[in-house]
């Protein structure tokens, strides 16, 4: 048996393989088609203070090998979370992670607040960096001094593990990485989406009714990869990689380049069980390698 | 709690072609079907398309419990819809299902179901259904010509059938909505099913709304998911933005604040 463990702080997942925030609702909508209790985490989709209606229609737009999205943190706030949500969730067998938005920084700490409470729920992930909201959201995590300021906010109301999720739509993601680990970050996890576009040529109109949104899938992939890779070497807490990953290699090389565990999200979509088959590609590629834990790889890039 | 869906490799018994552009894939299932219902829809995996990113969201066309197979009524549109016209029988196809809620039973007996092009598409699925619960029927199917009028005889089995083309190549010149069974004043119908292109769903809506029909429209919003995790095809309804997916596709007119 290969050991497939690693630590987030305290924190210890079964393997690496964890669910991006809003690809995987709250793991029920996936619980027919896959053994939830086998992943190692799930980040579920983002909760903000009051319900939000999100963006209008249409919010997606397909491109090539990825897809913009605008939704726009649709939720039904943390009151409903806490009372219908949990409940239903708290008895997987994974660490269930929160994720946390809001459009100020109280928003941020009175949801943070509520989450803490939850006993089964050990981490939060801090989303400073939402794309497609009007106030909050992208604009905290674009700048090194707003990063470290809503981290430091939460950090002093939360007390389990705190991941921060970076956006790539950033001049030098390891600044603001720096930033967030010097206001009390335990992890971060990179990247958010990447702000693009799409235009109908027929109407001449942009394809999403907010204009721009947000990229994912193997598109941004090598972008993503790239970012983890720097932000690994800048760091000293643990960094969470994601974008665009499909298959067992690609995050092997995530781990590879830094990530000490690594999220799916838009391939879940395309195939709802490829997070089995990328813990189980993860085991036999150690297996193969003759690598006693999955540690052995992490940042393990030649170079 | 929705009842549970499913993935698994179908494979194909049958591609075909009504048209250049109309076909029907049969798929054999490799367990037993669970039970499914009209409007309900499955998310198809498309291979050899580099342009087809997402899985493609597809109504349930028709239901063989006995062969254990399922129908798809496709219409080639873009990359992956030519993707799966090519496919060949024997060739396996990834399948999510079954999805969404599909239509309800009506209160009364008399019902007119409307289908426009590739909206027909529910609609027999549909059609047998309610000839089995023996409700009486009325279906109109329209189409750009001829060639979009395909499977007449199914229909005829299960209710009175009734056609329009635009070129009037088959049955009443025009669109459906200018058929002449939405002269009749009052209405017979205690209910109307309508699937189509928007603007001849929203027609159909808007005929209902003034008899003050019961009538239930199947939209076809962009989803990537398919199972109310990404939040992408909403549409805005009286309790706020609702997945097309999960809580749809059929949605009631009076549900949806924009029809």
């Amino acid at each position: 048996m290969v050991d497939t463990k690693v630590k987030i702080k305290d924190l210890v997942f079964e393997n690496p393989v964890i669910t991006a925030s809003g690809t995987f609702g709250y793991g029920l909508e996936y619980s027919d088609l896959i053994d939830i209790n086998r992943l190692g985490g799930i980040v579920v989709k983002a909760t903000t203070a009051q319900p939000r209606q999100g963006n209008p229609y249409p919010r997606m737009a397909e491109t090539s090998m990825g897809m913009l999205n605008a939704v726009g943190l649709q939720n039904k706030g943390i009151d409903y979370f806490v009372k219908e949500i949990y409940p239903a969730i708290k008895s997987f067998k994974t660490n269930i992670i929160a994720n946390v938005s809001g459009s100020t920084i109280e928003e941020y700490v009175a949801v943070a607040e509520r989450i803490n409470e939850l006993e089964n729920i050990p981490a939060i992930e801090l989303n400073i960096s939402c794309p497609n909201v009007k106030q909050g959201g992208m604009a905290f995590g674009t700048n090194c001094h707003s990063a470290k300021e809503i981290t430091s906010a939460i950090r002093k109301v939360y007390h389990k593990t705190l991941i921060v999720k970076l956006s790539p739509n950033v001049t030098d993601i390891a600044e603001i990485a720096l930033a967030v680990e010097d206001g009390g970050a335990d992890s971060v996890s990179l990247i958010n989406t990447l702000l693009g576009m799409a235009i109908d040529t027929e109407t001449r109109k942009p394809v999403l009714s907010t204009i721009t949104g947000g990229l994912s899938g193997p598109a941004v992939k090598p972008v993503a990869l790239r970012m983890v890779w720097q932000v690994a070497k800048a760091v000293k807490i643990p960094v969470i990689g994601l974008g665009g990953i499909c298959s067992a290699k690609d995050a092997i090389e995530f781990l590879i380049a830094g990530a000490t565990a690594i999220q799916v999200g838009t391939a879940n979509f395309i195939d709802p069980q490829i997070t089995i088959k990328i813990i189980d590609g993860i085991e036999n590629y150690l297996q193969q390698h003759n690598l006693k834990s999955v540690r052995e790889l992490i940042g393990s890039l030649n170079y | 709690m929705p009842a549970n869906k499913f993935i698994n490799d179908f494979t194909i018994v049958s591609n075909i072609s009504f048209s250049d552009h109309t076909f029907i894939l049969k798929l054999l299932a490799p367990e037993p079907l669970p039970e499914m219902f009209p409007g309900q829809f499955v998310q198809v995996l498309v291979k050899n398309s580099a342009a087809t990113f997402l899985r493609r969201p597809f109504s349930i066309h028709n239901v063989d419990y006995l062969n254990n197979t399922i129908s798809l009524l496709i219409k080639r549109i873009g990359n992956g819809t030519n993707s799966l016209f090519n496919l060949k029988a024997g060739e396996n196809l990834n399948l999510i299902y079954p999805l969404g809620k599909g239509f309800t039973l009506p209160s009364n007996d008399n019902v007119l179901l409307v289908g426009g092009g590739c909206g027909v598409a529910p609609l027999l699925f549909l059609s047998k259904y309610l000839y089995k619960k023996g409700i009486k029927q009325t279906i109109l199917i329209g189409g750009r010509n001829q060639s979009d009028i395909i499977e007449t005889n199914e229909y005829q089995k299960f209710g009175k059938l009734l056609i329009t083309t635009d070129d009037g190549s088959c049955g009443e010149k025009g669109f459906v909505i200018n058929h002449p069974v939405f002269n009749e004043t009052p209405s017979k119908f205690s209910k109307i099913y309508t699937c189509g292109p928007e603007a001849m769903m929203k027609a159909v809506a808007r005929y209902a709304k003034i008899q003050s029909i019961d009538c239930e429209v199947s939209l076809e919003n962009t989803m990537a998911c398919g199972i109310g995790a990404c939040l992408c095809c909403v549409v805005n309804t009286t309790e706020g933005n609702r997945c097309v997916c999960t809580e749809g596709p059929v949605f009631n007119i009076n549900e949806l604040t924009e029809w």
